[in-house]
């Protein structure tokens, strides 16, 4: 458990108790509970009593939680109502440290700037990329000591999915930190870790706009490539977009591939532990990973939420929603809704319909990159089978201080060889 | 009963019986027709029940709805008999109905 008192805030609801507080005072949206991994009692209790709720004060406004799994696909399923624009994280941006990116865009732009990315990360160029994905995988782990101790995050979660960014950009692989960099930079709150303000967070984006530039100018001119920068450069819709534009999009792909899958990565590990007779489904029938990899992507949710705002007037579960009002889809609590979700609050990693998880969304912003996390996922874990009886969680995790990325820092691990 | 062929992409052939009411898609998923994820249920909403269907039986299967036009439209396999099966209603004048799957759902 992290420690609650580093979490001062005046809107913090950590030791709160979520049953018998004002309803109306629930806030999901600080971060304080998040890091303190006490989120999940308060979204049961919204999802029982007030499955649409308005929380009229905050650090960041007023907004809307939507907790149930029906009505998240409601809202995901109707853009022309709910807008992914301005922006889809729950604090209003402003002008100067803006980024434009087909994440928060409505139809058609989003569509087009989405065609030209989206063939990267599909099946046909995965299917290119699976031998190469696998040998860094046996790499990463045959670096690894046996019966000592170390932090799963830093040596397989970040090293794994960072590589695999270089790959897919075809960055520079001895630079490749810098990706990492730039994504913590790009979600973290100034003062909580990873960069002291926002001038130090849009310096780190522009160190990588610069050194992006440089890759676009560098494949302009080249033969059109299958990285994901060749395909920005050359793509019709996308040859001409401004600075900030080509700079938002970057992040959007860096921060799409990092954060979500270093912690559905690290997550998968931590609930193995917690749930023993899972991991000896595991270990009786491999055959089961893909489905597991479903199951540990709904029990992670890598990315807690997805904010709209409401274009128009509208009704959702007997509330009256008005237009420029805030909707924060909770995919992390319409994940445990038992009423779509059978046995939700627990974790089987041979459940049916394993795949109807709300982790990527649905309708036009599904994640684009999906099949690249399960197909990370599904070898990371064939091969962790291939090496290891137990990847054992042998101290407290840490998480990350957000209530949008939903994820570790830090998690102490001994893994023990076959036997 | 409606006979319905699915032909995976590898040209692997699947003969199903169903009952008209249900969507093709929920044809092919409670037969155990594999290359069908269906990922959101059957809500339109995630492009993984992608079908191509048979010339010849493009204009019984019905109109493409403007939700379905759009999730097609970001496939990276669109073709002009692409359909999402889980938008395509079994009716009696679909039997014997012919459908191929893409090589990925995605």
């Amino acid at each position: 458990m992290t420690d609650a008192s580093a979490d001062q805030s005046k809107w913090s609801m950590v030791g709160k108790d979520p049953w018998t507080m004002p309803i109306e005072k629930i806030d999901l949206s600080h971060p304080g509970i998040w890091q303190a991994n006490e989120f999940l009692p308060f979204m049961e209790r919204l999802r029982l009593e007030d499955p649409v709720h308005y929380c009229a004060e905050s650090a960041v406004g007023p907004y809307w939680s939507i907790t149930k799994y029906k009505d998240i696909m409601q809202v995901d399923t109707s853009p022309e109502i709910f807008s992914s624009e301005p922006t889809i994280g729950i604090v209003d941006t402003y002008d100067e440290y803006t980024l434009p990116s087909f994440i928060s865009m409505d139809p058609p732009k989003h569509d087009e700037q989405r065609r030209i990315a989206q063939p990267v990360v599909a099946p046909a160029n995965l299917k290119r990329l699976e031998h190469l994905i696998r040998q860094r995988v046996c790499n990463i782990l045959d670096e690894l000591p046996l019966e000592t101790e170390f932090d799963w995050v830093k040596e397989v979660s970040i090293e794994l999915t960072t590589q695999m960014l270089a790959t897919l950009f075809d960055f520079p692989f001895e630079s490749r930190h810098k990706l990492t960099f730039w994504s913590d930079a790009a979600t973290a709150i100034p003062g909580a870790g990873v960069v002291s303000s926002n001038e130090e967070r849009w310096a780190a984006m522009e160190e990588c706009l610069q050194v992006f530039t440089g890759l676009w100018n560098e494949r302009v001119n080249a033969e059109p490539g299958n990285d994901l920068v060749s395909m920005l450069a050359h793509g019709e819709a996308t040859q001409n977009m401004p600075p900030m534009e080509y700079l938002g999009n970057i992040i959007l792909l860096i921060v799409g591939g990092n954060d979500t899958t270093r912690n559905s990565i690290s997550g998968g590990v931590l609930a193995l532990n917690e749930n023993p007779a899972e991991y000896d489904k595991l270990r009786a029938d491999r055959s089961i990973i893909p489905n597991m990899v479903s199951e540990i992507i709904r029990w992670q949710t890598p990315l807690a939420y997805m904010r709209r705002t409401a274009l128009v007037d509208t009704e959702l579960g007997g509330k009256q929603i008005k237009a420029g009002d805030k909707v924060v889809m909770w995919y992390a609590s319409g994940n445990r809704d038992s009423e779509v979700i059978d046995r939700a609050d627990e974790f089987l990693i041979d459940r049916d319909k394993a795949r109807q998880h709300l982790s990527f969304g649905f309708g036009l912003h599904r994640c684009m990159g999906n099949r690249l996390a399960e197909m990370q996922l599904r070898i990371l874990w064939e091969e962790i089978m291939q090496r290891f009886d137990m990847v054992e969680v042998v101290g407290q995790p840490e998480r990350v201080y957000s209530s949008f990325v939903k994820g570790y820092t830090h998690l102490p691990v001994r893994l023990h060889g076959l036997s | 009963m409606v006979k319905i062929k699915f032909i995976e992409h590898s040209g692997q052939e699947h003969d199903v019986e169903t009952n008209p009411g249900a969507s093709v898609m929920v044809a092919a998923v409670s037969n155990g027709v594999p290359g069908i994820d269906a990922d959101c249920g059957g809500a339109c909403s995630c492009a993984t029940c992608h079908v191509y269907v048979d010339q010849e039986w493009l204009e019984r299967t019905g109109e493409i709805n403007p939700t379905e036009e759009a999730m097609l439209s970001l496939s990276t396999d669109r073709k002009d008999n692409s359909r999402l099966s889980c938008q395509i209603q079994v009716t009696e004048d679909l039997d014997g109905l012919v459908v191929t799957m893409p090589e990925f759902q995605f």
